[in-house]
């Protein structure tokens, strides 16, 4: 298991050397540069020149990436162009990181809560009225883009709830400790400002979760229509035992598998789903600093960003990996 | 009173769209405390569909079960599900066919064992565990301290049947239904797991209702013997009377297509010819008379009734005579 880890993890190396590669040289590609965005299109060949210079993009690509390379094997990871112009990129990373880390969390935790019950009630009343009903909403769920629903949440359910319309920005005044408003609060004992930041992560987390949710709901009725036709259920029933110890014991245990392995997939989409949902609620997190790092052509922040996600993906479903083992005995002894 | 009377049971399954089948038709039989019980028959005779039936297990939705199953007085059919769980598992245990999709991939055998113990029996953990041990050793699993930790995957066919024998029993129920329990099996491991099969039986008093195709299985076990076709019972006797005398065509053709080792060299196997039709016939006229060699004209027009014949159940217009060898050519 260890070795497993270890090879997993050497590996993740090898794609991140890739892919800052291919993006360093993909970003370039782009028409249009930091050096436009930051001087608009009236500026002197002079001055673009010189901040050409500045910025260290005259030279080869090839040249840029190795003293990137050497830079952030220091820590250094360039310093922002647009995002937040003179702020380093890592100081960035690190400001935002939480709250996107925050809100797909409680995206993904409102996904399994709702998914995988509704799944399991969906499987064991197959073709009833309730799975006829759910499955064609997981359908809506998956159809409807991100943004729209953001911003239905966010006018309907706001005036008509009174929950807060946008999320919780860096300014609050509140004691700072690991940078996620919901954690300091239980660590501060500031109460109210752990109140007030799951407040605002309501409405984003459940635009973030429909896709993630409809995903997870029709694995888990798929799962657990599966298993209920297996014979180790009939023997669990003639065996007399409750119906919950079944459910949780005979029918959920096996059905875990596949979807587990979904919910680490469902990471890809939590990140890409958490561009829009930030940007819509205004949530000063990773993904709003990426849209801003695109139109303003600011490779730095874009890299680091970018890399940052994949590691997070990675990890994410190299623990799902291992979760396999601790699920199903026959991986194990493999 | 018989522990086990089971009277005019009949399940039929209704799908939305399809005609009704009736998989059981009005099939009755009884079982004293401590008596074995065979229900002969091929595939799709009702045999699995009669043993589900009592154990109320069939889906609630698609299968109308009616008639009486009473055990020790109760109408087992009248009962709410809860009341079913209570007995299932204590009253009466079952043994499938396949050991190993019949039991839990991912949990320990020890917990698939203790948990119907705690359950009926409201062990503690621990004592279960104790309990498990125990019962592990009496169907004769090796080292079976190590085994209540394994998983079904790291035990062979035959010790899991054998686990799953001692989840049956593990409340001491006073009826044991044991669905073609050495079909998924290799020989040498069915002849072993049957005699493991009637020795506890006999050491407990448990009375056994052997769901079987196997004739073998029926010889060396049964006191007393039910063919099924199609969903009826056509012959019901006494194993030995069954055996020297079959009476029934059926039962007959079962008995004559066992293959004989005195049998000469290049010896033709004598089958049953056709199969079970697939809806079943008995509105008019007998269901086996398309296969069956004494066939008569009033076989087609009228359902034989079932009658007694001398201690036993027989139900034809054209019983075999006593000494008859085997079945001759059937034109199909």
């Amino acid at each position: 298991m260890l070795r497993y880890t270890i090879r997993r993890l050497i590996q993740l190396v090898g794609v991140v050397l890739v892919l800052s590669l291919l993006l360093f040289a993909w970003m370039r590609l782009l028409p249009g540069g930091p050096v436009s965005a930051l001087l608009g299109e009236r500026a002197t060949p002079e001055s673009r020149a010189a901040l050409t210079k500045q910025l260290g993009l005259d030279q080869p690509i090839i040249v840029q990436y190795f003293k990137f390379l050497g830079r952030a094997a220091t820590g250094d990871f360039g310093v922002s162009t647009g995002v937040q112009p003179g702020d380093s990129a890592l100081e960035i990373f690190l400001q935002r990181f939480p709250a996107t880390i925050e809100l797909s969390f409680f995206a993904i935790v409102i996904a399994i809560a709702i998914g995988v019950p509704l799944g399991y009630l969906a499987a064991k009343r197959r073709g009833g009225w309730f799975d006829n009903f759910s499955v064609i909403g997981s359908l809506i769920g998956v159809a409807v883009p991100v943004f729209f629903l953001a911003y239905v949440l966010k006018d309907a359910a706001s005036v008509g709830l009174g929950l807060p319309s946008q999320g919780r920005q860096g300014d609050i005044n509140a004691t700072r400790v690991t940078g996620f408003f919901t954690l300091d609060g239980i660590l501060t004992g500031e109460w109210d400002a752990t109140l007030d930041a799951l407040e605002h992560l309501i409405l984003p987390s459940i635009a973030l979760a429909t896709i993630p949710f409809a995903v997870i709901f029709r694995i888990t009725r798929a799962a657990v229509l599966d298993v209920l036709d297996e014979d180790f259920v009939r023997t669990a029933e003639a065996k007399g035992l409750t119906a919950q110890l079944i459910r949780r014991r005979h029918v959920l245990r096996n059905a875990m598998l596949p979807v587990v392995t979904t919910i680490g997939l469902q990471t890809g989409a939590l990140l890409s789903g958490a561009v829009l949902t930030e940007k819509v609620f205004s949530i000063p997190g990773v993904g709003q600093a990426l849209a801003i790092g695109f139109e303003r052509r600011d490779y730095p922040v874009l890299l680091l960003l970018i890399i940052m996600a994949t590691i997070v993906y990675v990890v994410v479903n190299l623990l799902v990996d291992l979760s396999y083992a601790l699920i199903d005995p026959r991986i194990r002894t493999r | 009173m018989a522990l086990l009377e089971v009277r005019d049971l009949t399940v039929v399954f209704q799908r939305k769209g399809e005609e009704p089948f009736r998989a059981v038709d009005g099939v009755s039989f009884d079982v004293e405390p401590g008596q074995t019980v065979g229900l002969v028959g091929e595939s799709g005779c009702g045999k699995s569909v009669t043993s589900l039936a009592i154990m109320g297990l069939l889906p609630k939705r698609g299968a109308k079960v009616t008639g009486t199953v009473s055990y020790d007085g109760t109408d087992l059919l009248k009962l709410s599900d809860r009341e079913m769980r209570d007995r299932r598992g204590r009253d009466l245990g079952m043994v499938f066919q396949d050991p190993l999709s019949s039991l839990n991939p991912v949990v320990p055998i020890g917990l698939q064992v203790t948990e119907v113990l705690e359950r009926h029996r409201g062990m503690p953990r621990k004592e279960a565990m104790i309990e498990a041990k125990n019962l592990l050793d009496k169907v004769g699993i090796p080292d079976p301290n190590r085994r209540l930790k394994e998983y079904p995957h790291q035990l062979s066919g035959g010790m899991r049947q054998r686990a799953l024998i001692a989840i049956a029993l593990a409340c001491r129920p006073k009826l044991l239904i044991a669905d073609e329990p050495t079909t998924a099996l290799d020989v040498t491991i069915q002849a072993q797991i049957l005699t493991v099969m009637k020795e506890l039986v006999q050491d407990l008093g448990t009375a056994l209702v052997m769901i079987t195709h196997d004739l073998g299985v029926v010889a060396g076990l049964c006191d007393e013997v039910n063919v099924l076709y199609a969903g009826k019972v056509v012959e019901k006797a006494m194993r030995h009377p069954l055996f020297s005398e079959p009476r029934h065509p059926y039962t007959h053709g079962l008995l004559a297509s066992i293959p004989r080792l005195d049998a000469a060299r290049g010896e033709k196997l004598t089958p049953i010819k056709g199969s079970v039709s697939d809806n079943i016939p008995w509105a008019q006229g007998c269901a086996f008379a398309p296969r069956c060699p004494n066939a008569l004209d009033v076989c087609v027009q009228v359902t034989p009734a079932e009658e007694d014949q001398l201690g036993r159940l027989l139900r034809c217009h054209n019983p075999v005579v006593p000494g008859t060898p085997a079945a001759e050519e059937v034109p199909v």
